[in-house]
């Protein structure tokens, strides 16, 4: 993994101040089609059970808020792809999505 | 024969599994941390315990499976040096990819912590030979996250090959795994990956010796080919 994210500056400090730029991204992962999901079964009992009727099925997963160093969108997306497939996701049994700010 | 037991924070099964090895193979095991780099040539056996490494954070093995020692274990075991994951240990194997699959929350959402009982599906591998063919062990198991999973396609071609090694049997399955699976292993027969803790059922402190198959196997055919 290039990016260094233990570097990455302060909410505070971001774009516009000393010249640094910041990219924000989110990643999503979710539980792939097919994969059971007992946590998500869990939840939706739990909803059903608080009187939330019609809820048809509760799938959980993560989500990831990271902060880039750097201005390059098409490098960010890069890396960020790269740390899914590295890290972040199980592709065995989860998809990923990243969203750029 | 030579043992090597892997240490990472959080795990806690090591201080068993190293004295399962030494009174098991006559011999302590050495002991590798998760930043070195090599494991000595001389190592026949590598093992990663139990426990719940860097807090089960991401997902359980997740981050255990990056360290740098998982590269010098998947080296030894191109090589062909026998490695065995336990619990978490299995988990790791899986996030490194030494094994095909995932292992999720069990479905009853619950850490079980109890005896099953394990049918010993292929009896010829180097861990198993030890036992006879449907010989049906007790094992005690504890996890919050042993419910095996892989795709349909990779399962009947490991299915085919004898890579279910072990099967939660007689109604046992404590964690709703596919196919009742508790132990897998690679297509080259020499990395083994179980949920169950064999090291805690070895002698008649521990109520049986149950488990002691798995260690004696391994340390006959290292013995053998010695």
């Amino acid at each position: 993994m290039k990016t260094n994210l233990s570097a990455a500056p302060a909410r505070f400090s971001s774009s516009n101040i000393g010249g640094i730029s910041v990219i924000k991204a989110r990643v999503t992962v979710t539980l792939k089609n097919g994969v059971l999901d007992p946590q998500g079964k869990a939840i939706e009992g739990a909803l059903g059970s608080l009187g939330f009727a019609g809820v048809g099925q509760v799938r959980q997963g993560k989500v990831f808020d990271l902060e880039l160093d750097g201005a390059d969108k098409a490098k960010a997306e890069a890396d960020l792809k790269a740390m899914c497939e590295k890290l972040l996701a199980n592709t065995v049994i989860e998809n990923y999505s990243i969203a750029l700010d | 024969m030579k043992s090597a037991v892997v240490q990472l924070p959080g795990l806690n099964r090591d201080r068993d599994m190293i004295a399962a090895l030494t009174k098991i193979s006559g011999k302590a095991p050495i002991t590798v941390w998760q930043t070195e780099t090599d494991i000595a040539d001389d190592v026949d056996l590598i093992v990663i315990p139990g426990g719940f490494s860097y807090g089960d954070y991401l997902r359980c093995g997740a981050i255990a499976a990056r360290m740098p020692i998982m590269q010098a274990i998947k080296d030894k075991a191109e090589k062909g040096v026998k490695v065995l994951g336990v619990c978490n240990g299995f988990q790791i194997l899986v996030e490194a990819g030494m094994l095909p699959g995932a292992l999720m929350r069990n479905s009853s959402l619950k850490f079980v912590c109890k005896e099953v009982k394990l049918e010993v599906v292929n009896a010829e591998t180097d861990f198993t030979r030890a036992y006879e063919k449907g010989q049906v062990i007790r094992c005690p198991v504890a996890h919050h996250d042993g419910n095996y999973f892989v795709d349909s396609e990779t399962l009947a071609g490991m299915e085919d090959r004898g890579e279910v090694v072990f099967r939660y049997a007689d109604g046992t399955n404590p964690n709703g795994s596919m196919n009742d699976i508790a132990g897998v292993m690679n297509s080259r027969g020499n990395v083994l990956g179980m949920m169950p803790h064999p090291e805690n059922l070895i002698e008649m402190a521990h109520g049986g010796s149950d488990g002691r198959g798995i260690f004696a196997s391994a340390l006959d055919v290292i013995a053998a080919t010695a």
